[in-house]
């Protein structure tokens, strides 16, 4: 057996990674060439000239930022009302011990097991039930599901690892409910939240099938997007938005990423 | 004189489990107080509840003379020192110590001051700026320990605060808070099951069993005149001796004890006393421990180093002051 194995990888399992990443993420560079094209009506390659006018043509589009306004508060209204569900069920279950609640854990994060199709006609199955407009609301509604399962498995893993002495302690030495919350309990929790939140807010921003479903005449960026592609005219702007997104999303990606990987160190120097 | 804790038929019941039942208690101001037991005997439910994190299912706890059924945790004049230390992660080793001052809404300074001064009582000055997470077990300790007497208790309860330390700075934090509890004159209730640490620092020990309290006593008391074979077994390992045996020597149909080192070891067979096969030899130290079977009767003799030890399976004659030998209040 070799014993320089950590020193560098064989040359094949270098070309293995290689080619894996390339596969991952060539196509997404691929939208970034095509936002400078200057063909409009089809995705021809290569490209036969560039231009950057698409910029100028998307920032002048209004239905452009209806849909941009429109995902971007529904994300941010998911992402609320997950935070508060998601972290009082966490809260719930890993702090007591009551009858069901394993079966309680299973069923919340089940919305996200279950494929997209199925929670989109559920609801609106649902909705149509109870006589429910489709509007704004029943799209915040649909996307909250899925939101509170991310929220809730971030949060839960840190209550899981923050010592419930903590509360006891925090409360011996005078801090009544509100104030054990503000010092003792969010700080533990806070990164766990706030990566649960980004994670939330991204999925809703791109979600496309539950959307179909619940939304009335309503378009979020995504479907927007959708129905662009079937138009031949000003093809370039979806991937100009498609590229600003990508930009805008990495890097609340990045800081999750950190967070989290941070509170660990944090979480676990309690004993 | 106002008790600093009172019990008065005090029972928490989960359930079916009597965790503590009917316990009546006293702990006089000022007293350093041990709840010794095994694991599950009732002793932590008795500290959470002075501490306020249960609640009586009957009777009632008072506080220096005050109800406290009922009152929150933070509105109890008590602080704890956790077992596992619970020390905020978050919070370098001053705000931890400055957390109980912080929430009462002292200004930032004034705390600072007062947290860096319990930091010099529990002899880690300078170490405010570390984070928990970055002191040893015995450092960690001393935080906790700081962190509860920052806000003057009346009463300081410890849950087994010595468990998770090794045996050398056991000992030390031992002769310590011992120190500082004469120093500070607060009372200190302490709860552990090594009956050792109960005996050497508390003023009095309560001995607690099926969530009932056996025995109250200074600790001479209870450890030589233990009233039930169950704290006799449990404090040091007394011989417990049935009536048959104990009538023969006392007179009365009673249940007895008598410590190993009171039993004297002679090699002398026709002597007056009784008569036991060596069954194995403990080295210990400054004596060496002989398990003795007299009869059919396990017991356990000490002879101190130096004198002559018979081997393992010799017939050897045990000989007692008949004074020694304690009857038990336990009726046979």
């Amino acid at each position: 057996m070799r014993s320089d194995r950590s020193q560098s990888a064989p040359r094949g399992l270098k070309i293995a990674a290689a080619a894996g990443l390339a596969f991952l993420h060539l196509p997404i560079l691929l939208i970034f060439v095509y936002a400078f094209t200057t063909e409009e009506k089809s995705y021809q390659w290569p490209p036969p000239g560039l231009t950057t006018q698409w910029f100028a043509a998307t920032w002048a589009r209004p239905d452009v930022w209806q849909a941009l306004g429109l995902s971007v508060q529904v994300a941010a209204i998911s992402t609320a009302i997950a935070l508060v569900l998601g972290t009082l069920c966490a809260a719930a279950v890993s702090q007591t011990r009551f009858f069901g609640r394993e079966a309680i854990s299973l069923l919340v994060i089940l919305p996200i097991a279950l494929p997209g199709i199925i929670t989109g006609i559920a609801l609106r199955s649902a909705f149509s039930l109870a006589e429910i407009p489709f509007s704004f609301w029943t799209i915040v509604l649909g996307h909250a599901t899925f939101c509170v399962v991310v929220v809730y498995n971030n949060a839960v893993a840190r209550f899981r690892r923050t010592s419930g002495s903590l509360i006891e302690a925090s409360m011996d030495l005078g801090a009544d409910g509100f104030q054990t919350f503000r010092h003792v309990i969010l700080p533990n929790i806070g990164t766990a939240l706030l990566a649960g939140g980004m994670l939330a807010f991204a999925l809703s921003f791109d979600e496309v099938i539950v959307t179909t479903f619940t939304a009335g005449q309503q378009q979020t960026l995504p479907i927007w997007m959708l129905e662009e592609l079937v138009r031949p005219r000003q093809r370039p702007v979806t991937n100009v938005v498609a590229m600003i997104v990508v930009l805008a999303t990495l890097l609340p990606i990045l800081a999750a990423y950190y967070l989290t990987r941070e509170g660990d160190q944090i979480a676990g120097a309690g004993k | 004189m106002t008790p600093a804790v009172a019990f008065q038929k005090t029972s928490r019941h989960f359930g079916a489990v009597r965790a503590v039942d009917a316990v009546d208690l006293e702990i006089k101001p000022g007293e350093f107080f041990a709840m010794l037991g095994p694991s599950g005997s009732g002793k932590t439910t008795c500290l959470r509840l002075i501490a306020g994190f249960e609640q009586p299912t009957s009777g009632s706890i008072s506080i220096f003379g005050e109800r406290a059924e009922g009152v929150p945790p933070y509105r109890r004049n008590v602080n704890t020192v956790f077992q596992d230390y619970a020390l905020f992660p978050h919070l370098n080793v001053l705000d931890n110590v400055a957390y109980g001052l912080m929430v009462r809404g002292m200004g930032k300074d004034e705390r600072h001051r007062a947290a860096e001064d319990a930091l010099k009582l529990v002899q880690l000055p300078g170490y405010g700026s570390r984070k928990p997470g970055q002191l040893s077990g015995g450092q960690r300790q001393r935080v906790a320990l700081a962190r509860a007497l920052v806000n003057k208790p009346k009463v300081l309860l410890l849950d087994e605060p010595l468990g998770a330390l090794d045996l050398k700075l056991r000992e030390s934090m031992q002769e310590e808070l011992k120190q500082l509890q004469k120093a500070l004159g607060i009372t200190f209730v302490f709860v552990t099951h090594d009956q050792g640490e109960a005996l050497s620092m508390a003023d009095r020990v309560a001995v607690f069993n099926d969530g009932r309290i056996m025995q109250v006593g200074a600790p001479e008391d209870i450890y030589q005149r233990p009233a039930s074979r169950f704290v006799a077994d449990f404090v040091g390992s007394s011989n417990v001796l049935p009536p048959d045996f104990v009538q023969r020597y006392a007179g009365q149909r009673r249940w007895g004890s008598l410590r190993p080192e009171q039993i004297r070891v002679g090699r002398d067979k026709s002597g007056d006393g009784v008569a036991a096969r060596v069954l194995s030899r403990h080295y210990l130290g400054a004596a060496t421990k002989l398990a003795l079977d007299a009869d059919g009767l396990r017991l356990h003799a000490t002879v101190p180093a130096g004198a002559s030890l018979p081997d393992d399976g010799e017939h050897v004659m045990l000989s007692f002051n008949r004074d020694q030998l304690h009857l038990m209040e336990e009726q046979a």
